[in-house]
């Protein structure tokens, strides 16, 4: 069995205030260049809503993703590679600026030239595309808190699933926001479209990157990525996408759009899976069925089989040991609450969430009810067909039973958490009922409300031990160099790579210690290294000479 | 032959092969990063997707019948039963459809590059030069087959141009062949050999990096964080590589 580790994410829908604070935070950090001006790597969508880009959950008209073919083998969606290879002259898939929205700024110039006038001069807006006045009319999020929601909600391609009589009556039963990165999938139909195998999957970690350098910019990852995570940089002409912020959790530290959550809602943590078993798991025939296949590729970093397996597969101990500390292992399969978004797109999500139960309790509590009673939630849940059929659609690909399981156990937590708050003895059974014990109740309630910093953040570094070798200590042999020790480049003196310092070093301390005075560092090959100038002496080429030649 | 004779039809192409040649290198080694097709379909579709293909597989299908003109010699095909005659109606038909369709196809790009307002201002003088010579050495090779195939009583560039085409390659010029040629035929050339010279520093570089490998690599790419650096030189030892 070969073991591959896979950085991943859940965000509790629960604490979402909408704040937009992560994509902001993200758009400082990664996207605010010209030409990525519309590009969100992170996005708020208010659901029902049509989502970032507009109706991009539409595969009929996308084509992003995997499908089963009549063999049943898993087959891209928007057409194999030959097809692909066809299409590259002019993607017929390709989303066009207007489908996402066209980015503008306001001619701020006119506050300060214009005349002295009656009324107060206004900034127009003006495109970043053409350079033209325009008139703003759709934007990364126009449908914000169901703004537009008569006009624009039933447009939502998840709504239209679900029946007719539940749409009528949807906007007064509930609203919730669905914070959205790339899922760096286990199954990344995004790397599977590029045609210049630009876009890989890191063996490490299992971020997905697009190589810069290899992009060569044929949009097939923009039309191939179901959740539209991939986007085209219009000035440049190369794909770009959420990096989950490599740079900040190589060195252990959350990604932006986690660490500036004001809401405390998002999870990072290692996942270990079997690479091998993702395509079989990925060709279940049954779309229902995915979340459980999905669920049996990840293995249980607890199993010494296991472990013994990684270990053979190269993965660190610390690895290891985030591995068993992941909270996200812990909210899919101990507590059982976080679900993948769209797992019918085949591609294995990466980015799971908790699915809300604020609306349920909003709704009981509007109505007089006692929002936080076991009984009276858990006949919400089932009586409120509504939500449970959304957030199926969205998560279980419109299986209704896991997301009624998921919410019933966050309910048996809230009511089983007030009795502990209230001084009241413990209630085994409303644990029991959800098939949990107090324990991990409390275990649960501490994850997801109190959300400890060091228990949401799971991120072991990228290999200390490489780093030891960077810093040149003693893991790794100093002499281990290009060309070796006494060696010139193939231009002479001082060309080729730069000697490692620690040699540098060496020499120069020999030097000191044997030669005759202070100031000789002939093996120094022609260049001063202050680190191992103590002061004393004058060596070549530091100083000026008195006469502004330099000494020799 | 004259001494202008030797300045075009030898001096200039080696200079125009030398220069598209190092010019990749240089191109590939030090602007990774701006080798792209810098596509406009984000801006406009409509147009994009008849000019597109239309120029696209039309140009494919000319390098097509350049190669068969161009590279194999008459004396093979001959062998293998094609007469000159068959050769020619073949030729013809076949180059004046892809030719027409090529720059039908360019002409709606061209239009669309200049009256659809986001992809002009997306167009910079490097891609209007690129533009001009391209279709510059399509119009004169469309005009160099009409004219003297169907218009005229027909030219057989494969006793002359083809033979000394050849000899480029295996440094023994003949610029003699090339002398007597057809004026169009000549100016053809000659605006192919600029268009090459041009070539490594416009967005023509795409075609160097066709995706036909796609059609055999394995679905999901794994890449390791130590076989990937960034940056197109390899980095020094030190403490330069922070992903490391």
């Amino acid at each position: 069995m070969k073991v591959m580790a896979q950085l991943a994410m859940v965000m509790n829908l629960d604490k979402c205030i909408g704040c937009h604070t992560c994509s902001v935070t993200c758009k400082q950090a990664w996207t605010n260049r010209s030409g990525t001006e519309y590009v969100w790597f992170n996005n708020v969508e208010t659901r029902p809503g049509q989502g970032y880009p507009r109706t991009y959950q539409d595969q009929e008209r996308w084509k992003g993703g995997w499908e089963l073919n009549s063999l049943g083998r898993l087959k891209l969606k928007a057409g194999g590679r030959v097809r692909k290879l066809f299409s590259i002259f002019a993607n017929p898939l390709m989303p066009s600026i207007q489908d996402y929205y066209e980015p503008w700024t306001y001619d701020y110039d006119r506050l300060f030239s214009a005349p002295m006038q009656e009324d107060t001069p206004v900034a127009r807006p003006r495109s970043l595309i053409t350079g033209e006045p325009t008139k703003i009319s759709w934007s990364a999020n126009w449908d914000d808190n169901l703004a537009g929601g008569p006009e624009l909600a039933p447009a939502d391609p998840v709504l239209r699933k679900v029946s007719d009589q539940v749409r009528l009556s949807f906007e007064q039963a509930f609203m919730f926001y669905l914070p959205r990165i790339c899922e760096h999938c286990l199954n990344p139909s995004c790397v599977a479209s590029c045609p210049s195998g630009a876009l890989y999957k890191r063996s490490e970690d299992g971020i997905v990157l697009v190589d810069q350098d290899r992009c060569r910019g044929w949009r097939m990852c923009v039309t191939g990525c179901p959740y539209k995570k991939v986007y085209f940089n219009h000035r440049t002409g190369k794909a770009e996408k959420c990096t989950f912020c490599f740079p900040r959790v190589e060195v252990g530290i959350p990604t932006v759009c986690s660490e500036t959550c004001v809401g405390r809602l998002r999870y990072i943590g290692i996942i270990l899976y079997d690479p091998d078993r993702v395509v079989e798991a990925a060709s279940v025939p049954d779309d229902k069925a995915l979340y459980e296949a999905q669920k049996s590729v990840m293995l249980d970093p607890e199993d010494p089989a296991v472990i013994a397996a990684a270990r053979a597969s190269g993965i660190p101990e610390d690895w290891l040991e985030a591995a068993r500390r992941s909270p996200i292992h812990k909210l899919i399969f101990e507590y059982g609450v976080a679900l993948p978004l769209h797992p019918e797109y085949r591609t294995m999500p990466m980015v799971w969430y908790i699915p809300p139960l604020s609306p349920v309790v909003d709704v009981l509590s509007g109505t007089g009810h006692d929002g936080e009673d076991a009984g009276n939630l858990f006949g919400a849940i089932d009586a409120l067909r509504i939500p449970i059929g959304y957030l199926a659609e969205l998560f279980t690909a419109g299986d209704p039973a896991p997301v009624r399981a998921v919410l019933r156990r966050l309910a048996a937590m809230r009511s089983y958490m007030r009795r502990v708050n209230l001084g009241q003895e413990r209630d085994e059974s409303i644990a029991a009922a959800v098939g949990m014990t107090g324990e991990q109740v409390e275990g649960m309630h501490r994850l997801l409300a109190l959300a400890p910093y060091g228990e949401r953040y799971v991120i072991p570094k990228a290999h200390a031990e490489q780093g030891a070798q960077l810093e040149e200590l003693a893991t790794g042999c100093s002499l281990d160099y290009e060309g070796g020790p006494g060696m010139n480049g193939p231009f002479g003196e001082a060309s080729g790579m730069p000697a490692p310092v620690a040699v540098e070093n060496f020499h120069a301390l020999r030097e000191r210690q044997s030669g005759d005075d202070l100031d000789q560092a002939h093996e120094l090959r022609g260049r001063v290294n202050l680190l191992n100038w103590d002061g004393k002496g004058t060596p070549d080429g530091l100083f000026p000479n008195g006469d502004g030649e330099k000494r020799s | 032959m004259n001494a202008l004779d030797v300045v075009l039809w030898v001096v200039a192409p080696y200079v125009a092969l030398t220069v598209f040649a190092l010019g990749h290198v240089w191109r590939y080694r030090y602007d990774k990063f701006g080798w792209t097709t810098r596509s406009s379909q984000m801006y406009e579709s409509r147009l994009l997707r008849i000019g597109s293909p239309l120029f696209h597989f039309g140009i494919l299908v000319v390098v097509l019948g350049h190669v068969g003109g161009l590279v194999i010699p008459k004396s093979w095909t001959e062998a293998v039963g094609v007469s000159e005659e068959l050769y020619h109606v073949v030729a013809v038909v076949l180059g004046t459809i892809a030719g027409v369709a090529t720059l039908g196809g360019l002409a709606i790009l061209i239009y669309r590059r200049r009256t659809v307002g986001p992809v002009f201002s997306a167009t910079t003088r490097n891609d209007k030069l690129m533009y001009a010579v391209l279709a510059l050495t399509i119009v004169l090779g469309l005009a160099a087959t009409v004219l003297a195939n169907i218009v005229g009583g027909g030219y057989d560039y494969r006793t002359t141009i083809s033979p000394w085409f050849r000899s480029i390659f295996y440094f023994q010029p003949d610029p003699s062949l090339m002398a007597g040629a057809p004026l169009l035929f000549q100016l053809h050339a000659l605006s192919a050999l600029l268009l090459f010279a041009i070539w490594p520093f416009t967005r023509l570089v795409h075609m160097l990096t066709a995706p036909v490998g796609y059609l055999t690599r394995p679905y999901i790419v794994y890449r390791s964080r130590e076989e990937h650096r960034t940056g197109a030189r390899a980095p020094q030892r030190g403490w330069e590589p922070s992903s490391r």
